[in-house]
């Protein structure tokens, strides 16, 4: 009983518990005949989500005006060059990873760089970046579709023990940013400086370091998020980012890491990525269309930060 | 108290208590303003001063008692209510908007400013108040506040609150006015208040000066913890006799040790500000007093050490300062954090391995420390803000101690700790500085200046004096504090 | 008064030096540029994004930020597009509902202490998702009084930059001369203060945000009647773009330092840096970089001239 009370505390646990109610919902109206497909769906597609919202979250937890508008852009470009880079030849593989991360860490400095030297929020410094990195991209890709390796392209749309490839890698970042958030003193810094940002550079905390290396990761991630999308699609399209934007920081903001800054959630975003996407497929079974879809996401979006604030507020 | 026909008081309180949380701010406050007095109102930090004030102005509701306007009882006293009895107030910290011209700050104070035309008006009444209080003030009314110099803005808020366009002003609340202006603003402004009362005006002036208010001032009303333990009219006040009710002894020299002067390579050292006054250097093992009036630059000084000797880019094993905020929601406190976190944060660096962090070692040195500075607190799991404010600022001088620097930096960390914990501080700082420890410390409390082994006097930013030794003395750092600049 | 102007002269001159700077390099790259058929055309695009501008402005004057600006002026082009065109009555309803939502939302933000950048991440998709369930395909035509306002061809000055200078100069009026403008800016200085002097807080951030979506009607509709249709993501961009124009109007995040002028100027740069590259004969594929650019360089400007105004102010 008490771990169920103890459960039930736990900020993630609703996200998790909507997206479990509309999964039974929706396997309701089909009969159970698409449980199976349904689930692998979900984790196939949510993964991506997942990646792309952790990077969002340790960003979003640097406090007030820190959040990374370039994701989708970095997304996009990563996706580009790696494929190009590769150009369908499954020797390339590694170097096709190691330029996406390249292209990942080049994008983060960029941005903290901007917003040190031109001292302008992290805001409109990454909008800036995402210009110029959306620009590359267009540059770069010239409407050619280049086919991923085969060998990618098997893996990231395949499954081991019945889960998808990329709900694996998913599971194995989240594991890492787990790690980093609770057990090294990093995790302890970014949360410092999410809280207080005065406070923590009293305290002798490396503040400009944490932060940019915390922009780094988000950009990573977003390119890694990329490079993995792009495979499993069969090819890398220009606007293969732009949804991302929003549902990055949905999802972190859904899985209950605080907006203020200084706590972060890596179970909540699963259980918001699993959710976003199982919305979306529940109003498609029953037939709701794209508008309604949208509408109700909003509505979850504002629903659930109306009751996240409202709790704050009392603790204050 | 004394005989005063409550339906003739512009305003009056009776018996108003109001609490926060344990913390009794007001217990009992009966205070009645006639037409034409000025009342001073006096008494230490933490005596209620504001809280009575911020009672008169509406914008705290007290939990009992009442307040009645020219004699009539008000149930529902608010903000609005407040003004449209011309009941203004000049707030402490400064209250205008930074992005607002001195024209538009008035039409913020007033509402009747409005329609076609309101810029001509609201320009020339502002401007006419700033002429006649402060004359030969040179201050247009068309530049932004934000650009004003901080003895400006407070001209301009004095000027805004004195102005009448409809409604008439019957009582202005003053507090701590003349703290960033110079003795001859300072004067022009007493002279102002003088003939403002003069024609039938009141005034609230609250001031540290205790010479100011008893040349300005009809009658003195002095508080302490939350009561009015004094109310006599100024004429047969001395200042003296102002402080013995206030509730501080004047003591003689206290139980310093005087310590030989040290006069090897100092620990750290800061440049003269702008060029002007003394540099400051602390040597091993000195306890060193920053003083004079509050907001003179000490705060900044600390901070522009601790920035200079600690790196924003990398982690640093061993830190050369540790600093101790005395605003502790400003720089001090991370409120989301357990007591455990609060306090082992700044020691991280020291209980991890290749960047993990060893939990026990981090329980370990966290309950060492509650038991060695007494931190109240069933479960240092806690949240931190679940401690009063004076364990939250033992946590926090924990926080600093447990690291390896070689010198600490104090904010006036003892701000609204209790008298009880000041005491186990203080024995604390003696016994690290004679183990090596370098301490620079500002306090706005005269009491903790003068355990200082060396004193710096700040004005206007710049270190103005250096006291040492027997010259730690309240008078000469009162004088100091008045002192300008040499360049 | 005089002191007045030249403090906001100083605020524009980063701005409006790289506005005429633009215009410049683009004159000299292609003098046709100069007629009034050229101006026209260089700036015909820049009246709804002018329009999104200020509506961002203002949201940004209370220290708010609207995410849903694109999304929110895409509904309304969508509404332009179909109800105003056939049954004007019901369109107009719509629209003074939306007005209402944009208040109404300014009042949760405040009561319940929300970030409004969440709060308004939200709503792009209700406001998404409200345009495709109006306009599923791209479609619908802009009323006829519409598309003739938005064409017509005034004597001497196009009617692109006539509209500019109007939206500027009301703008400006209204949040920086008025009497209400000033407890608007007030409460993005210093909400303390003006709460101190009796005012409402709540009643201006719904003030504000009724304001903004007043000025974002304006921009969809105007978009329509240049377009002649509309479609559910016309002007997703115009979140982004409507940001950077504030901001290189020399408008900041916060403390309620805005400039109407400032934003206008803004959005018609970035308008052109499009233009400037294509005359450049730089691919169209860095079209957006150069809007990166330029926003950057302009920042960077902007830094430098208020370290030399603060070296001057302190020697």
């Amino acid at each position: 009983m008490i771990s169920i009370k103890l459960l039930l505390e736990k900020p993630w646990i609703w996200s998790f518990v909507a997206a479990a109610i509309v999964w039974f919902v929706t396997i309701m109206f089909t009969g159970g005949a698409s449980a199976y497909g349904l689930s692998q769906a979900a984790l196939t597609f949510a993964a991506f989500s997942i990646i792309v919202g952790i990077g969002q979250m340790f960003v979003i937890t640097l406090g007030p005006g820190n959040i990374d508008l370039s994701v989708p852009a970095t997304m996009t470009l990563s996706g580009t060059i790696a494929l190009k880079l590769m150009g369908g030849a499954d020797s390339m593989v590694v170097p096709g990873l190691l330029v996406a991360v390249a292209i990942g860490v080049a994008v983060g400095v960029g941005n903290y760089g901007l917003i040190k030297l031109l001292r302008i929020p992290p805001i409109i410094a990454t909008l800036s970046m995402s210009f110029i990195v959306q620009s590359t991209a267009i540059w770069a890709n010239r409407g050619l579709r280049i086919k991923p390796p085969a060998i990618l392209a098997d893996f990231t749309t395949s499954m081991t023990l019945g889960v998808p490839n990329v709900a694996w890698i998913a599971l194995g970042l989240s594991i890492v940013a787990y790690w980093l958030l609770q057990k090294l003193i990093y995790g302890r810094w970014v949360s410092a400086i999410g809280q207080n940002i005065l406070a923590a550079r009293m305290t002798g905390i490396p503040v400009d370091g944490v932060r940019i290396v915390t922009y780094v990761l988000c950009a990573v991630l977003a390119s890694v998020c990329g490079f993995l999308l792009a495979n499993f699609s069969g090819g890398a399209a220009l606007n293969m980012g732009s949804e991302y934007l929003l549902m990055s920081i949905a999802v972190v903001v859904i899985g209950g890491t605080a907006v203020a800054g200084g706590n972060s959630n890596v179970p909540g975003i699963w259980g918001a990525s699993l959710f976003m996407f199982l919305v979306v497929s529940m109003l498609n079974t029953y037939g709701f269309d794209a508008g309604i879809r949208l509408i109700m996401t909003g509505i979850i979006i504002i629903g659930v930060i109306v009751l996240a604030g409202g709790h704050n507020s009392e603790q204050r | 108290m004394t005989n005063i026909r409550p339906q003739d008081a512009v305003i009056e309180v009776r018996d108003a208590r109001v609490s926060f949380g344990a913390v009794k701010a007001l217990d009992g406050v009966t205070l009645a303003i006639q037409p034409g007095e000025c009342v001073g109102l006096v008494g230490h930090n933490g005596a209620g001063k504001s809280t009575i004030v911020n009672v008169i102005n509406g914008g705290l509701t007290p939990h009992e008692g009442r307040v009645a306007l020219g004699g009539k009882l008000i149930e529902k006293y608010n903000v609005k209510v407040a003004r449209d009895h011309g009941v203004r107030c000049v707030f402490q910290e400064l209250s205008l908007c930074p992005n607002l011209t001195v024209t538009e700050n008035t039409r913020i104070m007033h509402r009747s400013l409005a329609g076609w035309g309101w810029r001509k008006k609201a320009s020339a009444v502002v401007r006419a108040k700033l002429d006649e209080i402060f004359p030969g003030h040179r201050i247009p009314v068309g530049a932004l506040v934000g650009d004003l110099t901080i003895a400006e803005r407070q001209m301009v808020e004095i000027a805004t609150a004195f102005s009448e366009v409809i409604q008439k002003v019957r009582l202005i609340i003053l507090d701590e006015p003349t703290s960033s202006l110079d003795a001859g603003l300072a004067a022009q402004l007493l002279a102002f208040v003088r003939a403002f009362v003069k024609t039938g005006g009141s005034v609230i002036f609250i001031s540290h000066i205790l010479g100011e208010i008893l040349s300005t001032c009809d009658r003195i009303v002095v508080m302490k913890d939350g009561k009015v333990v004094a109310a006599r009219p100024s004429e047969g006040c001395t200042e003296h006799s102002l402080v013995e009710s206030m509730g501080s002894v004047v003591k003689g020299p206290s139980a310093r040790s005087i310590r030989e002067i040290n006069t090897g390579e100092p620990v750290l050292s800061a440049a003269r500000h702008a060029g002007k006054g003394l540099p400051l250097k602390a040597h091993r093992g000195e306890i060193i007093g920053l003083a004079g009036l509050g907001g003179h630059g000490q705060t900044e000084t600390l901070i522009d050490i601790y920035l200079k000797e600690s790196g924003n880019w990398v982690r640093e094993r061993a830190p050369k300062v540790a600093f101790i905020a005395g605003d502790r929601r400003l720089n001090g406190v991370f409120p989301l954090w357990s007591i455990i976190k609060n306090m082992s944060i700044g020691h991280l660096s020291d209980l991890s391995t290749k960047g993990f962090i060893r939990r026990q070692d981090e329980a370990k040195l966290v309950e060492n420390w509650k038991s060695k500075i007494e931190i109240r607190t069933k479960d240092v799991e806690n949240g931190i803000l679940s401690l009063s404010g004076g364990n939250q600022q033992k946590v926090l001088f924990a926080r600093a101690l447990a690291t390896r620097a070689d010198a600490v930096l104090m904010d006036d960390p003892t701000r609204g700790v209790d008298i009880g914990t000041k005491q186990e501080v203080y024995s604390i700082l003696r016994s690290e500085a004679d183990k090596g420890r370098t301490f620079i410390w500002y306090s706005t409390e005269m009491d903790e200046i003068c355990l200082c082994d060396r004193v710096y006097v700040f004005n206007s930013g710049v270190i103005v004096a250096e006291l040492t030794g027997d010259q730690v003395t309240e008078k000469n750092i009162l004088a100091a504090s008045f002192r300008s600049a040499a360049a | 008064m005089t002191n007045w102007f030249t403090r906001d002269a100083i605020r524009l001159l980063i701005p409006a030096l790289s506005l005429t700077l633009l215009l410049l390099v683009i004159f000299y790259l292609q003098p046709r540029a100069m007629s009034y058929n050229g101006l026209n055309l260089l700036f015909n695009l820049a009246v709804p994004i002018a329009l999104a501008t200020i509506a961002q402005m203002l949201i940004m004057t209370v220290n708010d930020l609207d995410l849903s600006m694109g999304a929110f002026v895409s509904f309304v082009a969508c509404v332009v597009a179909t109800f105003l065109n056939t049954n004007p009555f019901l369109g107009i309803a719509i629209l003074a509902a939306a007005i209402l939502a944009y208040a109404a939302l300014g009042v949760l933000i405040h009561v319940r202490n929300l970030p409004s950048i969440v709060v308004t991440l939200g709503m792009s998709f209700v406001w998404g998702g409200l345009a495709v369930l109006i306009l599923p395909a791209p479609g619908g035509q802009s009323p006829v009084w519409l598309r003739a306002l938005m064409v017509s061809k005034p004597p001497l000055v196009p009617l692109a930059i006539i509209a500019s200078i109007l939206v500027a100069v009301c703008a400006h009026f209204l949040i920086m001369r008025s009497s209400l403008g000033v407890v608007l800016r007030g409460v993005g200085g210093n909400f303390r203060s003006v709460e101190r002097a009796g005012w409402s807080i709540v009643r201006a951030r719904a003030i504000i945000y009724a304001l903004a979506a007043f000025f974002a009607i304006l921009a969809g509709s105007a978009l329509v009647g240049l377009t002649t249709s509309a479609d559910a993501n016309i002007a997703l961009r115009y979140t982004l773009l409507s940001i950077a124009g504030v901001i290189l109007g020399g408008g900041e995040f916060v403390g309620g330092r805005v400039s109407p002028i400032g934003a206008v100027i803004g959005a018609l740069t970035l308008t052109l840096a499009g233009s400037f590259l294509s005359f450049l004969r730089i691919s169209p594929d860095w079209q957006i970089g150069a809007q990166g650019m330029i926003l950057i360089i302009v920042l960077a400007l902007r830094l430098l001239f208020n370290r030399l105004e603060r070296r001057g102010k302190s020697a």
